[in-house]
Order: structure tokens, then C-alpha cells, then sequence
């Protein structure tokens, strides 16, 4: 479709905007980027949806010119710090995409050592290799207008809110647990088999990915909303898990932190730290 | 009522006719739970001796095969300068069940009454219940079954046939002519006197095995004195509003539809969900408010519509007793327990 039809483009008679959007990343491994190039049922027309002027992952051209940013990763180097905020200036609407743009993600999982000279000498050995002594999700540094959770997203829903960003329809995120996708998918429940699972607290809308694989979550998307975290811990400590496993995951993904934290204090373990590198 | 009684063999025949023409769905056992028991599911079934037929209980309900979690209610497609739509009831063959427990067929006998029984019956319901020929079966009560104090440890109607195990025979009780003209077809012999001894003395055991039970005298005006007990406040800060109660249980019927475009711009869907109370934006309204914010509003909410509600408007209630919610809750909140709160009794 070339730019002249694109502009005349309607929807039930009314002509319809195709906003300017940019793919950014920032620490993280490109994978929720990968999850809108890898549909390729529906990429051509997602890409008639929108006119895509930045993408280092799908095309060579670049454009500082788009109304809508989609910003993975998280931030964990000054530079990064710099261009979000360019990114920030730019863009209309600054969509966090993916669980490390929202929450910090796996890269935050660094903020639970204590000693962040011992990190940076384990992972990078004697190479230098500047990085903050923290990863922290994008609103630690500009406003964020929209969250896309998960690791990856999930692209339908992507694709879903989308498609309601251009109609101008109100974006409506799932407020429930995983377990509500998961009894529909017909899963046994994960606890029923002996595993442990933060279903019951976690943010639907990925189709309880991993439980149909009979893979306990993880709690990438972060807490439903109302979730009783306290109550999930006295359960998980009457099915035999230790609070060590139920740390663990609250912690992997960043979307538990007060959780893992008020955890924390409970099991007398030394706190993570808070301090980023603003 | 006709009865009649059949060898046991004869059952695999019954089987077989019905399974050569017809989608047939039956108790399976799919697994073993951490404890080792076995865990059992209604699925569709090609072959008897896949059929768990002394299954104690399901996980989920029956309910996805007239009351799917997601159906598609209408969809609309964009046609030049004109559009089409699209409604299907997803009824395009007749489902017969082999080997439902008096609860669950007690449960459809009520989602009968509220999505058919009114002024403006659902088609999508009405279109697979309609069309199904339902066996029932006997059953053990398990140490969560409370469908005694329900009064739905035995049906009436809402069946074709329920067949009971009196020991290397079965008795079978026929109800409509559909099962009448198919049992023609196997073997069977009219009962003996022999055989309603044996029907009655293995009712009678059965009733004594239950364990669990609720208290429904006055429970309608009890729920009424009590809606600001404490009691509710701390199930609700047990409860993790993850809508599994709902989700399991064979009538909760309340759902949300939501209407989505496709991202080609070409079509639309208008799609229904089955949505739980106990979630936090059930009761959530345009503008923002949400009528119950916290989780023991919620969770009475649902108390209330099957143990008051429904039964002020139908004279029953629309619990079956079949206990799934409470084996399901992994707070471990069950109706047994819960009712006698209310009521200020020990459980």
C-alpha cells in the first residue's frame, strides 16, 4: 500500500490515522521485538495498520519522526538513561513494552546482590563495561503512557491493542489472575501436580502460556490486580515449597518487588538494593 | 418410568451404537495428581474402554460443551460498501454423554431455567442442550459431596437414561422415547423383584456415606440476617479472586462480551466469556466505580446468588453440592464451611 492510500485509508466510513511508530530497545534481548516479526500471518497488515519509521531489528531506515515509541528493555547504562529520554521527546506515546521496559524484567534480577562490583566482575570478567549497579523499568526515568506486559508479549495482544490504539478504542488490559485462562484452557492445576505456581497472582492475558506446557508461572506480567500475595505464600507453604522457591520467583521478573521485599524482610534475608542510578 | 436391566457387557454395545453416529463425551482418566489419584475429565470418546465409568468426580464440570469459557456470539465481515454477519450457534452435531452423576445433569436442569426458561431463551445454549442425549450414571459420594443436602443426589429429569451398578448387572431407568427405541437395540430384560432389592439396598448404603453436608433450613433469611457478618471478611482475605470457584463449577453461567476488530480492519468479532464474580472488575461500571472493589464483596456476592437469590426466584438453589469449588480453591474455601459460618456453627 503506498503513502497516498495509506492516508485515505477509513474504517466504517471514517478516515483513519496511521500513526508513525518506532522500536526501540534498551537492555534486554529483543525478543518481544522479535514476537511482531515472527507473526508473519498478520504482519503485512499490522504494518498497514501503522507506518513503521524505526525498527533496528526489521529495516535500515530511521526516523526520528513517530508519534508512538515502543520502548523494550530496561534501563541499566547512562547512555540508555540519555536516549530514552530523546526517545521520551519524541514520541507522543511512550508505550513500555514487555516486562523489562515495565518492571526491570530478568536484567533487574542483578539488584538482588548486595556487592555490584561482584555482578559486574562475574558476568563481564576484567573488561570494562560500563553499567548501573542497578536495572530499573522505564517510569524510574520518564512518564510511561502504556504497558504491554509480559516475556515476550504476547502478540495478539499486541496486535489487539494495536489495532485499538488507531480506532481510537479504549485499551482494556486483563485485571485477573492466570488461573482464569487456565481453567479455560482445561489445564490441571499446576499445585494439583506438584508444582508451584504464581498463576493465582499474576496478570492474565498470555493465555497461561506456561502452564498449558505444564510450566508453573512465573509471574512475568506482574500482579493481577487485588492479588493476595500473602495468602499464595501460606498456600505454597502448605503444599511443601519453601519461601526460598516462592522468592525466587517473585523476584525473576521485577513486577513483585514490594512482595519480594516485604518476603524478604520476613525471612531475615538482607534487602535488594534500591538505589538506581537516576 | 420404564426400567429395564442389563448385562454388563451389553453397556459396550450401547457404547458402540452411539459412538458409530455421534460425538460421544465421557468420563476419561487423564492423569494422576501428586497424591496418586486419579484425575479425571470429560472428553469426547471413541472407545469404551477409555470410559472411567467409576470415575469419583471431575476437575472441571461438563460445562464447556454447552456453556463454552469463550464462543463466538456473532462475527461481521466488511463486503465492498456492504457488510455480512455471521451467527452460529456452534451446534452442528448432537453430543451425547456417557456417564454424567445425577449433580451435574442437576445442573444443566437449572441452567435450563434461567437461559431457557425465560421470555428470551439464549439460542446458544438452547442449540447444544437441545440436541444431546445424556446417560446418566451412579456414583460414590466423595468426602467433599454435599449434593445430599442440595437435594441433587438424585435426578428426575433433564436425562435419557441413568444406569446404576447393582453388582455385574446394571439397572437403568429410561426417560424418553429416543432411549427407549435405542436400548431396542441391545440386550435387556425387564427387572425382577430381585433387582429392586438390590436397586434399594445399594441407595441405601449410598446414603449413608455422606459426610459432608450443609445446613439449608432457613438459609435464604440466615444469609439475610448475616450480610454484615464478620465471617465474610475473613474468607474474602483468604480468597485469591482468581475466579476458579467459577470457572469449575457446572452453573455459573454469568459472563462479559466484548467486541474486538480484526487487525485487518475486514472484520469484527463479538465474543462472550465466561467471567467469575469473585474477579476484581465483575461488578466494575462505565465511568470507573466498582461496585464491590474488595475481594469479600465479591466473594458473599457469589454466596448470595446461589444460596438466596436464586433460590428466592426458583425455589431452589443453584448449587448442586457436587463440592468441585471447594477442591478447586487453593485457599482452600469450601460451601460446607462457609455456610456454617454464616449460620455461627463449628465446622
Amino acid at each position: 500500500m503506498d503513502a497516498s492510500q495509506a492516508q485515505n485509508r477509513t474504517y466504517l466510513g471514517m478516515p483513519l490515522a496511521r500513526p508513525r511508530v518506532a522500536f526501540f530497545e534498551l537492555s534486554s534481548c529483543e525478543g518481544c521485538q522479535l514476537q511482531i516479526v515472527n507473526n508473519e500471518a498478520n504482519l503485512l497488515d499490522f504494518l498497514s495498520l501503522v507506518t513503521v519509521v524505526n525498527f533496528r531489528e526489521a529495516m535500515t531506515e530511521k526516523s526520528d519522526a513517530y508519534d508512538i515509541a515502543f520502548v523494550e528493555g530496561s534501563v541499566t547504562r547512562a547512555d540508555e538513561i540519555e536516549r530514552l529520554a530523546v526517545i521520551r521527546k519524541n514520541a507522543k506515546v511512550l508505550v513500555a513494552f514487555g516486562s523489562c521496559a515495565c518492571f526491570g524484567g530478568v536484567t533487574q534480577l542483578k539488584n538482588r546482590f548486595k556487592d555490584p562490583a561482584w555482578v559486574k566482575k562475574q558476568v563481564y570478567g576484567d573488561r570494562s563495561i560500563q553499567t548501573n549497579d542497578t536495572a530499573r523499568p522505564l517510569e524510574d526515568f520518564v512518564s510511561v503512557d502504556l504497558r504491554i506486559y509480559g516475556c515476550p508479549v504476547k502478540k495478539e495482544e499486541v496486535e489487539k491493542i494495536v489495532t485499538h490504539v488507531v480506532l481510537g478504542r479504549s485499551i482494556v488490559q486483563p485485571k485477573y489472575p492466570v488461573c482464569m485462562e487456565c481453567k479455560e484452557n482445561e489445564n490441571t492445576c499446576l499445585f494439583d501436580l506438584g508444582e508451584p505456581c504464581l498463576g493465582p497472582v499474576t496478570r492474565g492475558g498470555c493465555d497461561s502460556w506456561c502452564p498449558n506446557s505444564r510450566f508453573g508461572c512465573w509471574g512475568c506480567r506482574g500482579p493481577a490486580e487485588d492479588a493476595n500475595v500473602g495468602q499464595l505464600q501460606v498456600i505454597m507453604k502448605q503444599y511443601g515449597f519453601t519461601e526460598e522457591t516462592l522468592l525466587d520467583r517473585l523476584e525473576c521478573f521485577g513486577g513483585f518487588a514490594k512482595d519480594a521485599e516485604q518476603l524478604r524482610t520476613n525471612m531475615k534475608l538482607s534487602p535488594r538494593r534500591h538505589e538506581g542510578t537516576k | 418410568m420404564i426400567f429395564k436391566v442389563c448385562e454388563q457387557e451389553e453397556l459396550r454395545r450401547l457404547f458402540d451404537i452411539l459412538a458409530a453416529d455421534n460425538t460421544v463425551v465421557g468420563p476419561v482418566q487423564t492423569g494422576l495428581d501428586r497424591n496418586g489419584s486419579a484425575l479425571n475429565a470429560f472428553k469426547p470418546v471413541a472407545d469404551y474402554t477409555n470410559l472411567n465409568l467409576g470415575y469419583t468426580t471431575t476437575k472441571l464440570s461438563a460445562k464447556s460443551y454447552f456453556l463454552p469459557f469463550r464462543e463466538s456470539l456473532a462475527s461481521f465481515q466488511i463486503d465492498g460498501n456492504d457488510w455480512q454477519k455471521t451467527v452460529d450457534y456452534h451446534c452442528d452435531r448432537p453430543i451425547v454423554f456417557f456417564g454424567l452423576h445425577a449433580c451435574d445433569i442437576n445442573a444443566l436442569n437449572k441452567l435450563d431455567k434461567v437461559l431457557m426458561g425465560n421470555t428470551y431463551p439464549m439460542p446458544y445454549y438452547a442449540a447444544k442442550r437441545k440436541n444431546m442425549f445424556i446417560i446418566g450414571i451412579d456414583c460414590q459420594p466423595q468426602p467433599f459431596c454435599f449434593c445430599r443436602s442440595m437435594g441433587s443426589d438424585t435426578v428426575l429429569h433433564g436425562f435419557d437414561l441413568f444406569i446404576t451398578d447393582i453388582g455385574n448387572r446394571y439397572f437403568i431407568e429410561i426417560q424418553s422415547a429416543t432411549a427407549y427405541n435405542i436400548l431396542a437395540r441391545i440386550k435387556t430384560r425387564p427387572p425382577e423383584e430381585v433387582d429392586h432389592l438390590q436397586y434399594m439396598a445399594i441407595a441405601a448404603h449410598k446414603n449413608k456415606q455422606f459426610t459432608s453436608r450443609v445446613d439449608t433450613t432457613d438459609l435464604t433469611k440466615i444469609l439475610d440476617m448475616e450480610f454484615q457478618s464478620p465471617v465474610w471478611k475473613q474468607w474474602g482475605d483468604k480468597c485469591l479472586g482468581c475466579g476458579t470457584c467459577a470457572n469449575v463449577c457446572p452453573t455459573c453461567y454469568c459472563y462479559g462480551v466484548e467486541e474486538t476488530v480484526d487487525i485487518g480492519l475486514r472484520s469484527a468479532q463479538k465474543v462472550k466469556t465466561l467471567y467469575s464474580c469473585n474477579i476484581v472488575d465483575f461488578a466494575e461500571v462505565a465511568g470507573g466505580h466498582n461496585f464491590r472493589s474488595e475481594r469479600h464483596t465479591r466473594l458473599k456476592y457469589r454466596y448470595y446468588h446461589k444460596h438466596r437469590g436464586f433460590v428466592e426466584a426458583y425455589e431452589e438453589s443453584l448449587c448442586v453440592g457436587c463440592g468441585r469449588c471447594g477442591e478447586a480453591c487453593l485457599a482452600g474455601i469450601t460451601v460446607p464451611e462457609v455456610i456454617a459460618s454464616v449460620r455461627g456453627e463449628e465446622s
